[in-house]
């Protein structure tokens, strides 16, 4: 009942808001608007939901504050339903019917690939807060989620150095984030001088669900001699029946241990995480991290949800930090006007919820620590390590040969996603 | 009783040696103090330390650290072993494990493990109880040594083996014994020889594992021959059990794809609806399962084990009832407009779906897996998982009932009535609205008892329905419409033609082999395997 009365109360929020857009039509001119573009419908929901409603939170919070420039911030929130040609559509209304000043967005790459010519070509903003394959730098974009070297390349570091992982299982859901991710893995490990038949590459469909024969072939690998650890890349539903077939068949993360690039609080929270306790994750972020920032952005997060066990994770982080760094731009800049935000952001740096600052790099990506944490029983992270400064977002892996050349930078002279550095000019190659 | 004699004895052999133990207890209350303080990086030295000084009474403490369940006071660093209790959590003193107090999470900070120092108390652990006087402690202690490579313990398995009276834990010890004289060099060429032996009669993976180390390794060629030779006799083996392992992975999906596509074998196969919403009725009977396992959560914990047999009948009638209703408020007056029946029902199962999002929430929810669902055993290099075996039975159970239901009582010889000629069976009195009802009704509950069995393998979401909708139909229509036995052998075909292509065509291909084979087949053989044949085929 408890619970009824809870989501009624959401509903009534939800209700409230969609007056406050309403009335607030009207005096349009007094307000600044602010995009939201999350699935709220079909697959991709089930993460996405979650991001729309911390951005509602900080916009509140910021309104609580006196808002941006003296005035009130105003959400605009559309539903792209997980359709990716709608994501343009909805981008295309955010910016050119609802004008807003940025937009924070999307989660898949393919998503994120399909508005990409729209705020280009309508000159929108938008904060992109997921992990990324990388390789790309788009002067519209802003990429506040982990580049490959923010996550995966700290993450195989760590099973080198703590588990000294020799042999190493690459899994992943076949699209481009696993296979460019696992594309920089396996040169990053041929430079560390793994042997190519100490890799194993397995993509399995999306919403995989028969992990039987994988897992069966995964014990086989890993039985050499030599210790083996599983990079996944798995995405979305397909976790929950992996790790239990691991469990199943008794692997445990003392024999074999997966660290998982996409598995974080909100995924564990549907599942019973008592058979994967000592699998890793490496994110920038976890609910466990103890600062004073974290327990406060906690604290408001169960308020406004009006729920005490809603867990927060990485790329609602990325939002937190997003979102502020585009308050404090705006008010460097003095002005909602998208060039002099893009020119005034680079350099901007903010608190993030880990104890540090971070800073937007010219390349549009962001400065982030990295932290590699273990799966306890309650759903929650143990960390176990922690890079010892912050990380640079590289847009251009440093370990695929194409891209090894290129560097992007957006400030004034060069202002060029993908200069080439052989060639001293801009408009490399652009790979996927 | 026993608790007291044992808290005698152990008082007599304070008594007995109290001077020395006195000290030796301080020394070591004085390693676990130092446990609350430094660095993760740290905690491998005060292990082995702690490991030194102690004996087995140190073993609950490593246990509990392992676990998870080793805590310090913020207020004094003391160190507790602690358990949650219902009205806070339970401290514990580490070596005595005297209750002392209860008291807040707050006020308690973990001892933070990983897996390195997982594996580390495990030898630990190992190393101290085996020569515990317990036969399963002593047990799992003998083949946790076989992953050890630490040559020190050599002796104390050495004087294990001199002792030991049961023929099992012998026997894991020598195993161990073995494993250990390959992985150390510490021994004689006899010795190695004998291990090689050993690991011979073992002939699994493990032992692979480890004569595949030792090859590479090893300086003596007799040795080395020796060792080849096994690899490839095990190796053999090992594939001769791989087959099985795939028939039974095999039949395994089978299983999955018969209950997932059996109910719609009677919607779509008996009656010929197009029901798009049949992985929603599935998804109905997961969600089913998770509100039954919540209840049983909040006010009877001690029957979660039964909570399955409470969700099946729930989930049935769930089901049943919203393809009850379906069936009465839309299919009906679309029978005989494949088209419009297959939009009609598709709009529903986009309903059915965010109906669920909205009053569940988009994330997964969790239903846990009863004690008896979870874990494997071995046959022969085979591992059989346990929840795959109930489902598998379980599957067939279903399978069973329904061709008795339809075959053997009243109801199934008006449902087969119907669907053959229904003017016929009109002109006799029966029913046939009725009838075509509760069929519905009966295909739609079958689905919901689906979705209990697929929420112990897969997520409760509310995209479960759409992972099982393509494959649901593929199998009725590889099968042939209108035939339970067509259903039944197409299912548990295209599960083995998956499992046996996947290894050598991975999971991405080998799903398009097998869709591809679906359409050349349907092209040859359009009525699918098991074609219905009469009148009723033209109807």
């Amino acid at each position: 009942m408890v619970h009824l009365t809870k989501k009624a109360s959401m509903a009534a929020s939800v209700g409230l808001i969609a007056t406050t857009v309403l009335t607030s039509a009207v005096q349009a001119a007094e307000t600044i608007k602010v995009g939201i573009l999350h699935s709220l419908s079909g697959t991709m929901a089930i993460s996405e939901t979650t991001l729309k409603d911390v951005m509602l939170m900080l916009i509140e919070e910021q309104n609580k504050k006196g808002g941006v420039l003296g005035k009130q911030l105003e959400p605009v929130v559309v539903d792209p339903a997980s359709d990716w040609p709608l994501f343009a559509e909805k981008a295309r209304e955010l910016l050119a019917v609802h004008k807003v000043s940025a937009v924070f967005g999307n989660w898949t790459s393919v998503s994120r690939k399909s508005v990409l010519p729209v705020f280009e070509e309508l000159n929108g903003m938008l904060f992109y807060p997921v992990q990324y394959e990388g390789e790309e730098s788009q002067r519209n974009v802003f990429y506040t989620g982990a580049a490959p070297n923010q996550q995966a390349i700290p993450a195989v570091d760590y099973l080198i150095e703590n588990e000294e992982v020799e042999r190493w299982v690459l899994a992943g859901t076949d699209y481009v984030y696993p296979r460019t991710t696992n594309k920089i893995l396996e040169a990053y490990l041929k430079s560390k001088g793994v042997a190519d038949e100490d890799m194993m590459i397995n993509y399995t469909p999306f919403g995989h669900s028969d992990w039987q024969t994988i897992v069966a072939d995964i014990k086989t690998f890993g039985s050499s001699g030599k210790k083996t650890a599983v990079v996944s890349t798995i995405n979305g539903d397909a976790n929950v029946p992996f790790y239990k077939e691991l469990g199943n068949q008794g692997i445990s993360a003392q024999d074999i241990p997966v660290v998982a690039f996409s598995v974080g609080e909100e995924e564990l929270a549907g599942l019973d995480a008592s058979p994967l306790v000592g699998h890793l994750a490496a994110w920038n972020y976890f609910q466990s991290v103890e600062t004073e920032a974290n327990e406060e952005f906690i604290e408001a997060w169960q308020e406004f949800t009006g729920d005490d066990n809603r867990v927060t994770n990485d790329p609602m982080e990325a939002h937190y930090i997003g979102f502020n760094m585009w308050v404090k731009a705006v008010e460097k800049a003095g002005t909602t006007d998208v060039d002099s935000v893009i020119d005034s952001i680079v350099g901007v740096s903010v608190p993030n919820l880990s104890g540090g600052y971070s800073a937007m790099m010219p390349n549009h990506h962001i400065t982030k620590p990295v932290l590699i944490g273990e799966i306890q029983e309650d759903g929650q992270f143990d960390i176990v390590d922690e890079t010892d400064g912050l990380v640079a977002g590289d847009a251009w892996s440093d370990y695929l040969p194409e891209s090894a050349k290129l560097i992007a930078d957006w400030r004034a002279p060069m202002a060029c996603g993908n200069f080439n550095v052989e060639t001293k000019s801009c408009g490399g190659v652009v790979s996927n | 009783m026993k608790r007291f004699i044992r808290h005698v004895a152990l008082l007599l052999a304070f008594a007995l040696c109290a001077v020395p133990a006195a000290q030796a207890d301080e020394e070591l209350t004085h390693l676990i103090s130092a446990l609350a303080n430094g660095k993760l990086k740290e905690m491998p030295a005060k292990i082995s330390a702690l490991e030194k000084a102690g004996n087995s009474k140190i073993v609950p403490l490593f246990e509990a650290l392992s676990a998870g369940t080793l805590f310090y006071r913020k207020a004094d660093k003391a160190v507790f072993i602690t358990r949650s209790s219902a009205d806070g959590i339970t401290l514990m003193a580490p070596l005595t494990l005297q209750e002392q107090g209860v008291t807040t999470k707050k006020s308690l900070k973990k001892i933070k493990v990983n897996n390195k120092l997982r594996r580390q108390l495990k030898t630990a652990i190992a190393n101290l109880t085996l020569l515990s006087p317990d036969v399963s402690l002593r047990l799992s202690a003998a083949k946790e040594l076989f992953k050890s490579s630490d040559p020190a313990v050599l002796p104390l398995l050495e004087e294990a083996l001199h002792q030991e009276s049961d023929a099992s834990v012998r026997q894991a010890m020598q195993e161990s014994y073995a494993a250990m004289t390959l992985r150390t060099q510490h021994a004689s060429q006899q010795h190695r020889l004998d291990a090689i032996e050993t690991l011979k009669a073992m002939g699994n993976q493990q032992a692979l594992s480890v004569l595949t180390g030792f090859v590479a390794s090893a300086s003596e060629p007799e040795e080395r021959d020796a060792a080849t030779s096994v690899i490839a006799s095990i190796n053999k083996r090992l594939a001769r059990w791989s087959v099985a392992q795939n028939v039974w992975y095999g039949l395994s999906l089978g299983s999955v794809l018969l209950l997932a596509a059996i109910g719609l074998a009677i919607t779509f196969g008996v009656m010929g609806v197009i029901n798009m919403a049949h992985g929603e009725m599935v998804m109905i009977g997961a969600y089913t399962t998770f509100m039954v396992q919540e209840v049983i959560r909040n006010s009877f914990p001690g029957l979660f084990d039964y909570s399955l047999a409470f969700a099946l009948p729930l989930a049935f009638l769930a089901s049943g009832a919203v393809g009850f209703a379906m069936e009465r408020g839309i299919i009906r007056f679309l029978y005989g407009r494949p088209l419009e029946t297959l939009l009609a029902t598709w709009g529903v199962s986009l309903m059915l779906q965010q109906a669920v999002r909205t009053v569940f929430g988009p994330t997964n929810k969790e239903v846990g897996n009863p004690d008896w669902m979870s874990g494997a055993f071995e046959l022969g290099a085979m591992t059989l998982t346990a929840n795959r075996i109930w489902i598998l039975a379980f599957a067939f159970v279903v399978f069973a009932v329904l061709l008795v239901v339809l075959r053997r009582t009243q109801f199934g010889l008006e449902v087969r009535a119907v669907t053959q000629n229904r003017r016929m069976a009109a002109s006799m009195g029966i029913r046939t609205p009725w009838i075509d009802a509760l069929t519905f009704a009966l295909g739609s509950g079958i689905a919901g008892m689906a979705g209990v069995a697929l929420s112990q393998i897969s997520n409760v979401s509310p995209n479960l329905g759409q992972l099982y909708i393509i494959d649901s139909f593929m199998v009725v229509v590889f099968g042939g419409v209108g035939n339970l036995w067509g259903t039944f052998v197409g299912a548990m075909t295209l599960g083995v033609a998956n499992k046996f292509l996947e290894p050598y065509a991975g999971a991405v291909l080998a799903k398009i082999l097998t869709l591809v084979f679906i359409i050349l087949f349907i092209q040859k053989k359009p009525r699918g395997l098991f074609a219905l044949k009469g009148r009723a085929v033209d109807l």
